[in-house]
């Protein structure tokens, strides 16, 4: 599974994207975010309030409990600040 | 009808707002309105003014994301072109960010829809703004204001929505 990062979660994380396999336990995007956090500081960096995390499943804007089963790619990054 | 311009665009370069608006009502007879809405890099003033905003983007979903609301403007709104452009990169103040141009018969449809764009623009296309200050280029991430969302949400409420 292809994970992005943008903004400041990609400047925490340290990297703009990764290939990760997450275990089956891992279930909706709320269960991948928590996953990645404890993976190391710096993760846990990006994830520390998931209020002010938003996320897309395959470049659609989804809620924390979308299951992440089939996605391609999954896109962490904060509240858009476009137009 | 043959000769509607529809067009999203996601690019680095700078456009020419009035001559991409003259493109929808060119060569026809039957658009009435053309409205035509554009977004400028800001200055303001302070101890480290802002020198340049430096937009991020997710290439491909900032183009369907974009593309869904105008097919939902579409939807609603009885619109014969739209040109829609929003850059990303480094842009100074005074350069032009975002345009929304919307031709229809008349005034009303050609209002709203470019409003209903321009506020899920600002909500839910994947852009990020990063202020660049003073002469070190600090400066950090804008925040998501919530008068962005309430903009937004409104056109969610079809009695709001109809009002406008």
């Amino acid at each position: 599974m292809r994970i992005l990062y943008f903004a400041w979660l990609r400047e925490r994380v340290g990297v703009a994207e990764e290939e990760l396999d997450p275990p089956a336990a891992v279930v909706s995007v709320a269960d991948l975010a928590r996953w990645l956090a404890a993976r190391d500081e710096a993760h846990a960096a990006a994830f520390t309030d998931p209020k002010v995390v938003r996320a897309a499943l395959d470049r659609r804007h989804v809620k924390p409990d979308a299951p992440i089963a089939g996605a391609r790619e999954v896109a962490f990054f904060p509240p858009m600040t476009g137009g | 009808m043959a000769g509607d311009i529809f067009e999203v665009r996601v690019q680095a370069e700078p456009f020419d707002a009035p001559a991409e608006a003259a493109r929808l009502s060119s060569g026809r007879t039957d658009v009435g309105a053309l409205v035509t809405f554009t977004g400028l890099c800001r200055a303001d003033a302070g101890e480290a003014p802002l020198t340049a905003l430096v937009l991020e983007h997710y290439p491909g979903m900032a183009e369907e994301e974009i593309t869904r609301h105008l097919e939902e403007a579409r939807r609603r709104w009885p619109l014969q072109g739209a040109v829609i452009i929003h850059r990303f990169g480094r842009i100074v103040p005074g350069a032009p960010i975002v345009m929304v141009a919307t031709a229809s018969a008349h005034r009303a449809a050609a209002f709203a829809a470019a409003e209903f764009l321009m506020d899920w623009l600002k909500t839910g296309a994947p852009f990020w703004k990063k202020e660049e200050r003073g002469a070190a280029a600090t400066g950090g991430w804008v925040a998501a204001k919530s008068s962005d969302d309430d903009a937004a949400a409104r056109w969610n409420d079809p009695a709001k929505a109809g009002e406008r």
